[in-house]
């Protein structure tokens, strides 16, 4: 049943490729390997102190202070329902710069990745739309694959993650692990 | 009909704007025929012939003759007709706007459409030669039918940058007016301040002509007109012509104001209601009245008859004012000290020459930066291999630099300080309207309006004030007769007060009027049950009363005030801004309410406690005291709930490590520490492991993750360069217990 209302929300972005040709930073997460556009990132910082903030979905990892600022961050592995991990020395934040959810303009939101691996390059040719996992994997999120070599990268789509953390609250998705390639 | 007339009334504007966009380009001097133009309008007439209103062809016609010279050739324009064309264009699409949204009965076809038709019937018709056709303005034509009309607030190529400018300009050039116009009523004749004013309306209507905004533009050029009749001596600013002005500007702020909410993004493209004809009518109808009717526009229809439309109905310039208008009774207000420093004058020279507009986003950013800078300061002057050094000089660096930090600190603080001088003279205006509205003379006096406090409580102050100025104007200050009667003077006077005292700025409002009656109050508050008539309490108590939820003094209820409605919620903002309102009153002689407020919104002192391995920072001011509770303190209900016994009184008990989930905290209270919170009347126990320390810190927002939650106010930097949370104690001691016990 759940299954099914997944393939329902997620149905909207597989008839068009949402994902834009252009700059991509690719990271890691756990095993698996996503995309970033790259105009969305605004720095890379190693993973420091976190104050955790109570009551907040367990993806919230809690806030930190970007010089001055007080920025969110955000574990992108338990927001996609991926085995948790503890930091290593790769583990870094992305701060990135996304679409606030009233007004028009833009506000930092970092998430925590295993690792950073290059900016590449995505032509047209590269991207494909998202397919139908048959609802086994929530899409809400991915743009789009690219492929990049022998290895496929989703794209993510951070201005969405942001905002459904903003509006609702709803906690991830918990997604079977087997969907991992 | 209606898809016939929506999809001309669509043809006909997109037309239009190719049409505007095509005369910008058009040089006077090139000595070629306007072909596109000629292209563009012969199809717009084309467009509006078969289903527009008779008014809105021949407006189409007028402007198509003027581009060609024979059928279907192209005119050479010179800057005259290019000029018209120009005043044609919006014109026109005033015209077609103003029909397309015609109610359904009205929209007959033909030449019946009230909207578009003719004014030469208008009863000022000295201009009738020249104003043909004049669309788009309704309640030109009848001055009760339609007061306001409704206007698109944004031009659809809007550019939100410069939408933005233009807002933040007008905000500016529209205080400027309405201060001067203030000067103004007291000194009609006074030179300087007609200048600035007209000058203010000038500036105004050319930026709007740069935003295209029609509407605006006009009613601007008519005050501007008025004004500048004024400034030549040829008419006496009167009451009625500050009325119109005032109405104008505040034409002007509502439709800014719309302007600046729907740039944000928010009701995008909803239209906004004004009475802007009325005001036009109001403006104009003053200038002619008086005046001989021989007094010709300056500047004569150039327009031949073949174009009667596009001739400019130009708005009286010269307008003679009779010697023999009789004085206009004196203005109830005058705002004091009595010569007003000219501020208009004062802020339209200070603009250019002594400050510059900053973005609030980068003040915030540098505040920020300067936070970490002395933070990381502190880092490097505590750090232990420096401190081993011994070096004198190194020392002396170091001091030196911790010097700079702390005074960059406290100079990027003072960035957001503003003088209350604007909030105190939106309330001159205030006072104004009120002593017309009630029928009483009163003079407001404003007293240290340099003194500085924080932009955002500057923002937060304006409603609490003028609910206060509303009573003391409507309640407090008598009629002047009852007044005389007294022995006082008979116009009474409001004194808005500002000074700095012990770190917190207080605001002072000062009526001379009839005071509070204790025993009045005191009865009111047993008849509304608010306390039983055997209590005994001191004056301040029962005055103190009148900030209770409900409770109004009045015995009728007027548009002012007296509803009841009022002062709870004034003292709640004030709170709210962790400020304090204290009531002094004296019967017969006056009220006083003295606000006191922090000097900033940004800043608070707060307690440093530890729970588990995390630390939390508690507003000092929330904190009524903190003890290590003795085991005979405390007491459980039922099993959980559980109580500390303060002094004699039980209050609840919250574990803050069970509310918050925080692991390898202190579970036994007696080897913690017991704050004890208050929010308004309600405090509440509250259990933590520690007092770390006590540090004053700058408040940041968490930002929008994090808009949902309750629990925490805000966050800060913390010494060590960690964010520390900001407790929310008011939800903390409001907190339902049994959610509370839950958690």
């Amino acid at each position: 049943m759940t299954q099914l209302s997944h393939s329902a929300n997620a149905s909207p972005h597989q008839s068009e490729l949402a994902a834009r040709p252009g700059k991509y930073l690719t990271i890691t997460l756990g095993r698996e390997s996503y995309g970033i556009p790259v105009l969305k990132v605004r720095e890379i910082i190693r993973i420091c102190p976190i104050t955790r903030v109570a009551n907040m979905p367990p993806q919230v990892r809690g806030v930190i202070n970007l010089r001055g600022k007080v920025i969110p961050v955000v574990d992108l592995r338990t927001r996609f329902g991926l085995p948790a991990g503890a930091d290593h020395d790769r583990t870094c934040i992305v701060v990135t710069q996304v679409a606030a959810t009233v007004g028009n303009g833009t506000r930092l939101y970092g998430v925590i990745v295993d690792g950073v691996e290059e900016v590449a390059h995505f032509t047209a040719d590269d991207l494909q739309p998202t397919p139908d996992f048959g609802g086994a994997i929530d899409t809400r999120f991915i743009t789009g694959m690219a492929k990049a070599g022998d290895s496929v990268k989703s794209l993510i789509d951070l201005d969405a993650i942001a905002a459904a953390e903003g509006a609702a609250l709803d906690t991830p998705t918990p997604l079977p692990p087997a969907a991992a390639p | 009909m209606t898809t016939d007339r929506s999809a001309t009334a669509e043809q006909s504007l997109k037309l239009l704007r190719l049409i505007s966009l095509e005369l910008a380009f058009v040089d006077p001097h090139a000595q070629k025929p306007a072909e596109e133009l000629r292209r563009l309008i012969a199809e717009l007439e084309e467009a509006v012939a078969v289903h527009a209103p008779q008014a809105i062809c021949d407006l189409a016609a007028a402007a198509r003759s003027r581009v060609e010279v024979g059928p279907g050739v192209a005119a050479t324009l010179d800057s005259n007709a290019i000029d018209r064309l120009h005043d044609w264009q919006p014109r026109m699409e005033e015209a077609v706007l103003a029909w397309s949204r015609e109610p359904e009965a009205r929209g007959q076809l033909g030449q019946a459409s009230p909207t578009v038709q003719p004014v030469s019937s208008q009863p000022v018709s000295r201009q009738s030669e020249v104003t043909a056709v004049r669309p788009a303005s309704p309640a030109l034509k009848t001055h009760a039918a339609a007061a306001t009309e409704l206007f698109s607030v944004l031009p659809d190529d809007a550019d939100g940058e410069l939408m933005r400018l233009f807002c933040s300009e007008s905000q500016d050039l529209l205080q400027d007016i309405e201060q001067g116009v203030l000067v103004l009523e007291e000194r009609p004749e006074d030179k300087d301040t007609l200048a600035t004013v007209f000058r203010a309306f000038h500036t105004f209507k050319g930026n709007a002509s740069v935003m295209k905004l029609a509407v605006i533009q006009r009613l601007a050029h008519e005050l501007e007109s008025l004004l500048d009749a004024a400034r030549r001596g040829a008419y006496r600013l009167d009451r009625r012509a500050i009325d119109a002005i005032l109405a104008g500007a505040d034409t002007f702020k509502r439709f800014i104001d719309e302007m600046a909410v729907q740039i944000e993004g928010t009701r995008v493209g909803q239209q906004i209601s004004l009475p802007v004809a009325a005001v036009i009518e109001d403006v104009r109808g003053m200038l002619s009245a008086p005046q001989q009717p021989a007094a010709a526009p300056p500047v004569p229809p150039a327009a031949p008859a073949a174009a009667p439309a596009i001739a400019v109905p130009s708005a009286p310039q010269v307008a003679a004012e009779p010697a023999a208008i009789t004085p206009r009774p004196t203005p109830a207000v005058v705002a004091e000290p009595a010569p007003l420093p000219l501020p208009a004058a004062a802020s339209a020279g200070a603009g250019s020459a002594g400050l510059i507009r900053v973005d609030t986003a980068k003040l915030d950013g540098l505040i920020d930066l300067v936070g970490e800078l002395v933070i990381a300061q502190s880092m490097v002057t505590q750090n232990s291999d420096l401190q081993a050094v011994a070096s004198e000089q190194l020392a002396r660096s170091l001091g030196q630099l911790r010097g700079i930090s702390t005074e960059l600190q406290r100079t990027a603080l003072s960035l957001r300080m503003v003088p209350v001088r604007g909030t105190f003279q939106k309330m001159a205006r205030l006072v104004r309207d009120l002593s017309g509205q009630v029928g009483k003379e009163i003079r407001l006096v404003l007293e240290g309006e340099e003194a500085e406090v924080d932009r955002t409580l500057v923002e937060e102050l304006g409603d609490p004030l003028v609910h206060m100025i509303r009573n003391a104007a409507d309640h407090g200050i008598e009629s002047p007769t009852d007044r005389v009667a007294a022995g006082k003077d008979p116009s009474g006077t409001i004194t808005l007060r500002a000074f700095h005292k012990g770190g917190m700025v207080f605001l002072q409002i000062q009526d001379d009027g009839r005071g509070l009656s204790v025993s009045r109050i005191r009865g009111k508050a047993i008849e509304r049950g608010l306390i039983s008539a055997q209590e005994s309490l001191t004056d301040r108590e029962v005055l103190d009363l009148i900030f209770a939820p409900g409770f109004s003094l009045a015995s009728t209820v007027t548009d002012l005030s007296g509803r009841g409605v009022g002062m709870d919620v004034v003292r709640r903002n004030i709170e709210r801004l962790r400020g304090t309102i204290e009531i002094d009153s004296v019967e017969g002689r006056g009220t006083t309410f003295t606000i006191g407020l922090p000097l900033t919104l940004a800043i608070i002192e707060g307690l440093l406690v530890q729970v588990g391995d995390q630390r939390f920072v508690v507003p000092t001011l929330s904190v009524r005291e903190s003890f290590r509770p003795l085991p005979s303190m405390l007491s459980v209900v039922q099993g959980r709930g559980e109580m500390v016994s303060v002094r004699g009184t039980l209050v609840p008990l919250l574990r803050l490590a069970n509310h918050l989930h925080i692991p390898n905290a202190v579970t036994d209270p007696t080897q913690g520490i017991v704050m004890v919170l208050e929010a308004g009347q309600d405090c509440r126990c509250v259990l933590v492991d520690a007092l770390v320390g006590k540090q004053e810190v700058v408040i940041k927002s968490l930002g929008e993750t994090f808009q949902d939650q309750q629990e925490f106010a805000g966050a800060a930097i913390l010494g060590d360069g960690r964010v520390g949370l900001i407790l929310d104690t008011t939800s903390l001691v409001r907190l339902k217990l049994k959610q509370a016990e839950a958690a």
